[in-house]
């Protein structure tokens, strides 16, 4: 059950009445807006069509007037006097930002303004931010690039700009071009297979920022062990080399724990990889098992000593 | 009249000053089994350790120097920073001239209570009771050189000259492994392990949010020591995050958040943990018992002790811990124990140890 539509409403055909004036005027006022920023003459100004940061510009006014000029930017005031009819002309250092300007000439007791677009410069400069600084390798998707073009003022380049990257390791690697959008590239690339400072190159023309991406080896890989010594009364345990499954040594200082189970219960040691073998003492036994792990990976052989049965 | 008066509270007062200082004698003769015990463990906490002593029958053969180190703790061990708080002793059995007494002590110390049983030989020795002190004889290591080649990791990080996008060099990368939620003893407790996954040490805690069946958070809590701060390269943690007062029943989510945070670190030292058990103590509870041995040639001054205990599916159903407050020398087993939850003991198929250590001398 619910209450019925009454398309005749009165209360809601002039709710959209209303709706439809308010329209009208932002309409109205965008399209007034943007004719006084198409560089057309309006009045006592005259301003170029498309104004580059960075780049000189001149700004003239009408026979009506001179007086002063204010051009405001953003983050920018520039203020001239102008003679009747004349023309200021404006550095391209001074004009540095890139965005809405408004221009201001106030002559005597009077004043006219127009609004004018400034576009960005070349790319000039990069900021490159690339994540992670650290991977396993041979990972999917797990390297991150993000750049922002700039110009020379730094104004962020919003129009699309191809820029190139470039991930490789040793001289070789991949190469991709992405068009920017609103200012901002950015990438997903995969870990090599062979560790090493991956070089991680992003540029856009003549400009490059180069950044390092550490690439580790990953979890151990066929972790095996056999008994190296034997005394009095303990048995050293070692591994063989520890690899990755890519053949990637594992860092040394890397846990691997022996476990030991016989009669008298379990012994077990955390010993750390020097030199790409782990080794470990643990107390001889007549009838004992011993296995191997590092991290969450299980050795895949397990040691029976004594054997006394 | 007066003058009677002021004789008479003249001496009253000077009686009351003679009672006042009047103190019972702390090394009066025992005459009980458990008063000899009392007796000697009250001077220990009183920090006379030669009134102490004469509670210690000659026939024990402990020298005064090796009772006094037992007592105050060396080599910087948790029982060097720690405070006799309570004596209870109990008679298990006495004749004529012997007695058993167990005796529970209770200990302050920086990381919360210690508590500690001893089965205490007592033997009447001319009229008078004293204590067969447990002689603790250590075998001296032979003079030795133990090279120290393990790994160290130190850290550059980050300055003001590097410029925009040039990271700092990135925390370790950690992963929980699993988690448990049970509920005993009013409260709840959330159980698991965390791994450090990355090539390089790392600095972890857990910290867990309760979330109630609104969606608010009922309550926030910390590992706190029932993890293993300092994880080195894919080392595995126990953690267990408590919280009082609480029922599962009120919640309906757990929020985990682990911390990771790269730290300098050193590979050494080495501890094997040896002939782990489980077992009955003396008063009936099921400890985990084992050995601890240290590898290395540096003393391990406060040495911690996680357990980790697994049903028969692998799934974690309860973490352990416990300090050892004597510190452990180089290559010289320290017996440890860790209790188990009495209801849980059937239900652990397996178990796992790991020792985190607290060393003054070792430069991290």
């Amino acid at each position: 059950m619910g209450f019925e539509r009454d398309g005749n409403d009165p209360t809601r055909m002039t709710m959209r009445l209303f709706i439809l004036i308010a329209l009208a005027i932002l309409v109205a006022w965008f399209a007034a807006d943007s004719a006084r920023a198409d560089g057309s003459q309006d009045g006592n100004l005259r301003l170029p069509p498309n104004p580059v940061a960075g780049q000189p510009m001149s700004v003239g006014a009408g026979h009506e007037g001179g007086g002063t000029l204010y051009l405001i930017g953003p983050g920018q005031v520039i203020r001239r006097e102008v003679k009747e009819g004349g023309e200021v002309q404006i550095k391209g250092e001074e004009l540095r930002s890139a965005g809405r300007w408004v221009a201001i000439l106030k002559s005597g007791g009077s004043s006219s303004s127009k609004v004018f677009w400034v576009k960005e410069g070349t790319p000039e400069s990069l900021s490159f931010l690339a994540h992670p600084s650290r991977v396993p390798v041979a990972r999917q998707g797990v390297i991150n690039g993000f750049v922002f073009v700039f110009d020379r003022f730094h104004n962020l380049i919003l129009q699309p700009t191809p820029v190139n990257f470039s991930l490789s390791v040793g001289g070789a690697g991949a190469t991709h071009t992405v068009a920017s959008r609103d200012g901002l590239a950015s990438i997903d690339a995969s870990s090599a297979a062979k560790e090493g400072a991956a070089q991680f190159v992003a540029s856009v023309g003549n400009v490059s920022v180069r950044r390092v991406v550490q690439q580790v080896a990953s979890e151990p890989c066929n972790l095996r062990m056999h008994v190296a010594q034997r005394t009095k009364d303990a048995v050293i345990i070692e591994t063989d080399p520890v690899r990755d499954c890519s053949g990637n040594a594992v860092p040394d200082g890397t846990i691997v724990t022996f476990m030991q189970t016989d009669a008298t219960g379990k012994s077990m040691v955390d010993a750390r990889i020097k030199k790409g073998i782990a080794q470990a003492q643990l107390p001889l036994s007549s009838d004992a098992t011993i296995s191997v792990a590092s991290g969450v990976v299980l050795g895949n052989n397990e040691l029976r000593i004594g054997g006394g049965r | 009249m007066s003058r009677v008066l002021a004789i008479a509270f003249m001496v009253l007062t000077v009686a009351l000053i003679v009672a006042g200082n009047v103190h019972h004698s702390k090394t009066a003769p025992a005459s009980s089994p458990e008063g000899a015990v009392q007796s000697l463990f009250a001077n220990v906490k009183d920090h006379n350790l030669n009134a102490a002593y004469s509670y210690v029958a000659p026939s024990s053969n402990v020298d005064f120097q090796d009772f006094q180190r037992e007592m105050q703790g060396r080599d910087s061990s948790l029982r060097s920073y720690s405070q006799l708080e309570s004596v209870n002793p109990r008679v298990m059995h006495e004749s004529e001239n012997e007695a058993l007494v167990r005796t529970e002590l209770k200990y302050s110390t920086a990381v919360g209570a210690f508590y500690d049983t001893r089965d205490l030989k007592v033997a009447k020795d001319d009229g008078t009771w004293k204590v067969q002190w447990p002689a603790q004889k250590e075998q001296p290591l032979p003079p030795q050189v133990i090279p120290v080649n393990y790994l160290r990791w130190d850290v550059i990080w980050r300055g003001p000259g590097d410029d925009w996008g040039a990271q700092n060099v990135e925390n370790p990368h950690v992963r929980i492994l699993s988690m448990t939620a049970s509920e005993h003893d009013g409260g709840i407790s959330i159980l698991g392990e965390i791994v450090n996954e990355d090539t390089i040490p790392a600095f972890v805690s857990v910290d867990a949010t309760l979330v109630g069946k609104n969606g608010q958070d009922l309550a926030e809590e910390t590992s706190f020591d029932k993890v293993s701060h300092v994880l080195l390269p894919k080392e595995v943690s126990p953690y267990r995050v408590d919280f009082p007062q609480r029922s599962l029943g009120e919640v309906k989510n757990v929020r985990l958040r682990p911390d990771s945070m790269l730290v300098p670190a050193s590979a050494d030292p080495v501890i094997g943990v040896l002939h782990q058990r489980i077992e009955k103590d003396a008063k009936g509870r099921t400890v985990l018992k084992g050995e601890l041995l240290n590898e290395s040639g540096q003393t391990v001054n406060i040495p911690h002790v996680l357990a980790t205990f697994y049903n028969d599916s692998g799934k974690v159903i309860w973490v352990s811990d416990g300090y050892l407050d004597q510190a452990l020398r180089p290559q010289t087993p320290q017996p440890f124990a860790v209790d188990l939850r009495d209801d849980l003991a059937s239900s652990a198929h397996s178990y796992r140890v790991t020792v985190n250590q607290y060393s003054v001398n070792r430069r991290d």
